[in-house]
């Protein structure tokens, strides 16, 4: 007989004590723990590599077009994306509230924290489609309609207006965004260098940039509500205990990583204009 | 003795027939197997459009296909070979075969991550597979843009989708071996004494869990533009074609690492083996491993010497280039030393260890070369280019693929190969190899440039002896499949 195969079973008789959650091919619940939570960390450092080629194409285009990011970011409304730095915040604490909560054995409380966290995700997720929708309507999605006329979303052209409004409208734009924060248009802001054309090609770009990096965070938040549905149902079910308790907390990781993600996109996409 | 040792009654061979217990299997051998025969099918693919560049290059005249046709024969050859062979071969394989036994562990760290990876593969695989049979790609496994996002017609979506789920498969390959080297050593298995094997395979997967996804995004980006009609690399509105090299290449020139360094671990187990000698300065060979890794992530734009970087920078990456020499000469002179004297045996493994030796001097030399900024001028995109990166690719790669197939066989199948035809096969590799890549040395310092489907005159000699070159080889190649299937 093969000698795994005995020692497979005398290590099944011999620890009847084990943990259920302990996998075969680990000695203890230890190791076990130890080795996702590696993996964990080392899943994350890929991550941030992936976000990394877009940061440093962002850096890039931000140097070259400065003027045009900070345009395009002016037409991002800031008090959607404050909202949602807070929401997602505050997301991250309810969810190591969860985490606790399962370290601690209390099934029911753990269950409520990450329905909240799921809500708060959600609340996040709408707003972004608010957000998107608004884009849809002003042709600031990049490919074949994308118009760039008006610089301020409040004050938006209709549709149908902006190609011709849009080759008048740079300098205005840049006067209209001075008298904004208060000052004179001579203080503290500079007069855009762009003329109308560059401007339509460039914001462009950091329109590419906004929609790939927000619509990648948000599929990261999706995934990262799917991943809690079931950790839900799994803490429902009582799997979690003060001994095993490691798939809340690599959940709760993974969703940190998501929010840490956004804390770097908001003050990149909307902020861009404000040290002008 | 001998007489006595016996294959245990079940093993993991036996354990479980039918389909189910194969494709449900978390047993990295039963996995490491199905990489075996998947990857044996993308050689196979891939050989099957060399078949097509070399009859078409044996003549000057582009007259057995089209030039666009060409183009995609070059393309698919290219990506079946890199992403779906060469990156997933001895990791996928022989690392995952090995790898637990090596350091006395049960299994990889997360078996079912494992099995996912080989499903990641095989999706990839179907993508790309749609890609080609609804009309190719006809970029070259590069993607340079502008032409990938908006001057090809051809498949490059679903194409760039394959390759980006492919490349999962590499980065979980990678983090389960990380974690499983890290965590599941048996006790008093310290890492000074884990085999050169399972070193080169942690410095492997270091790469691939570094490098891989900045090219998994690059590609994310090639697609919305294509797709959606971005322009982040498109010069036409105000993007920059540089910026996706710079992006393409930090991946891609590491990943070059991806494909020699295990094959550098398994030459380690090799020369030490059929030489009879604990390796000549294990840790240097150890660390060799990692400095190369590490050396790889700063050299990139020594592929762009002619893209449109500053003089300056490509003067820094020239000479940051030859750094990755030493740890690659550290380790070549450390084999030499381990065969000094050495009580050295010449069977089929050891032929293989002997042509990698030779083979991957000269791809790596000539690296030098290249990276020589004033020489890289003059022989950038020419055929010298096309066998330098044979040279270590196939010449160094896949010899030690084959050796370490050879040399585990017995381990994985409880069967011993032909010992007779298969060290046939092996000489005729190394010859068909040189004969085939050696004229291209030539012919592109000559001047003929690479990824065209005719050329002047003058070059037919060497073409036509590159081409008889390949036919020989394939042969080498398709041999041991024979001797093995017909025993
Ligand atoms: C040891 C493993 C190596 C592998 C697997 C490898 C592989 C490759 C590949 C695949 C290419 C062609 C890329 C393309 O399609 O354009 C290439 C090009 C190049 N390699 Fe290597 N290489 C290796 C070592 C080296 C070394 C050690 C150096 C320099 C010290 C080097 C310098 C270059 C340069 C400069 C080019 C670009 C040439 C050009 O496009 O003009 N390589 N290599
Ligand atoms: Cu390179």
């Amino acid at each position: 007989m093969s000698n795994a195969v005995v020692h497979a079973d005398a290590h099944g008789h011999a620890h009847a004590a084990h943990h259920p959650a302990l996998q075969h091919h680990f000695d203890t619940m230890a190791q076990q723990k130890e080795a996702v939570v590696v993996g964990m960390w080392v899943f994350l450092l890929t991550e941030i590599l992936f976000f990394g080629g877009l940061f440093a194409a962002y850096m890039i285009y931000r140097m070259w077009y400065f003027d045009a990011f900070a345009e395009a970011s002016r037409s991002l409304d800031i008090s959607w994306g404050a909202l949602n730095t807070a929401v997602l915040i505050g997301s991250s604490l309810t969810m190591a509230m969860g985490v606790r909560s399962a370290q601690t054995n209390k099934r029911i409380a753990t269950v409520n924290w990450l329905i909240l966290t799921m809500v708060l995700g959600s609340v996040f997720l709408g707003v972004k489609v608010i957000e998107y929708a608004d884009k849809f309507e002003h042709h600031h999605v990049p490919g074949y309609n994308f118009q760039w006329a008006s610089a301020h979303p409040s004050t938006s052209l209709g549709a149908g207006e902006a190609p011709a409004a849009g080759a008048e409208h740079a300098a205005p734009a840049a006067e209209g965004a001075a008298a904004a924060e208060g000052g004179p248009s001579t203080a503290g802001h500079r007069q855009l260098a762009l003329n109308a054309e560059q401007l339509q090609l460039t914001t462009q770009i950091y329109f590419s940039l906004y929609f790939t990096m927000t619509g990648l965070h948000a599929l990261h938040m999706i995934i990262g509500i799917g991943i809690m549905c079931v950790i839900t149902w799994m803490s429902w079910k009582g799997k979690f205990d003060d001994h095993y308790y490691t798939p809340v907390e690599m959940a709760g990781l993974y969703w940190h990583f998501v929010d840490i993600v956004w804390i770097f996109l908001f003050p990149l996409l909307y902020l861009v204009e404000r040290h002008v | 003795m001998l007489d006595k040792l016996k294959i245990p009654e079940r093993h993991y061979l036996n354990n479980g027939h039918g389909l189910a217990s194969w494709l449900l299997t978390k047993d990295h051998k039963r996995i490491a197997i199905m990489y075996l025969i998947s990857i044996s099918v993308m050689f196979f693919l891939g050989g099957l459009f060399a078949v097509g560049i070399r009859l078409e290059l044996a003549t000057p005249q582009g007259d057995f296909v089209q030039a666009d046709t060409y183009n995609k024969f070059f393309t698919m050859h290219g990506i079946i070979m890199v992403f779906f062979f060469l990156i997933p071969s001895i990791p996928a394989v022989l690392g995952n075969f090995l790898i637990p036994p090596m350091i006395g562990a049960k299994d990889l760290a997360f078996p079912r991550i494992n099995l996912l990876s080989l499903y990641l593969l095989w999706f990839g695989a179907i993508f790309a597979t749609v890609a080609m049979v609804s009309g190719g790609v006809d970029t070259g496994w590069t993607f340079y843009t502008p032409y990938s996002t908006t001057g090809s017609n051809s498949h490059v979506v679903p194409m760039a989708l394959g390759i980006f789920i492919a490349g999962f498969s590499s980065i979980l390959t990678g983090l389960n071996f990380i974690v499983t080297i890290h965590r599941m050593r048996a006790p008093g298995m310290t890492w000074f004494r884990l085999p050169l094997f399972v070193w080169a395979h942690y410095a492997t997967s270091l790469i691939q869990v570094l490098g891989t996804p900045v090219v998994a995004i690059t590609i994310v980006m090639v697609g919305v533009e294509r797709a959606l009609g971005f322009g982040i690399f498109d010069p036409a509105r105000g993007g920059d074609p540089v910026l996706f090299q710079h992006l393409f290449w930090f991946y891609s020139h590491p990943a070059v690492y991806i494909m020699i360094l295990p094959a550098l671990g398994v030459m380690s187990e090799l020369i030490s083996t059929f030489s009879r000698k604990t390796i000549f300065g294990y840790s240097f060979v150890a660390f060799s491993s990692l400095a190369i890794a590490v050396f790889g992530f700063i050299v990139w734009a020594h592929h762009m010497f002619v893209a449109g970087i500053s003089t300056y920078a490509a003067m820094v990456f020239s000479f940051l280039s030859f750094s990755v020499a030493i740890p690659s000469a550290v380790k070549v002179f450390n084999w030499t030393a381990t065969l000094y004297k050495g009580a050295i045996s010449f069977e089929t493994p050891m032929l293989y260890a002997y042509g990698f030796m030779g083979l991957f001097a000269i791809g790596g030399l000539t690296g030098l070369f290249l990276a020589t900024l004033g020489l890289d001028i003059h022989l950038h995109d020419t055929y010298f280019v096309v066998s330098h990166f044979h040279y270590i690719m196939v010449g160094g790669a896949i010899m030690g693929y084959m050796g370490g197939l050879h040399f585990w066989w017995p381990k994985m199948t409880g069967r011993m190969y032909s010992e007779f035809f298969s060290r046939i096969s092996a000489i005729l590799v190394f010859v068909g190899f040189n004969l085939t890549f050696f004229p291209q040395f030539v012919v592109g310092y000559l001047g003929m440039p690479r990824r065209y489907h005719s050329y002047p005159d003058e070059f037919q000699v060497l073409n036509v002896m590159s081409s008889a070159g390949a036919s020989v080889l394939g042969l080498g190649y398709f041999l041991p499949v024979i001797t093995c299937c017909g025993r």
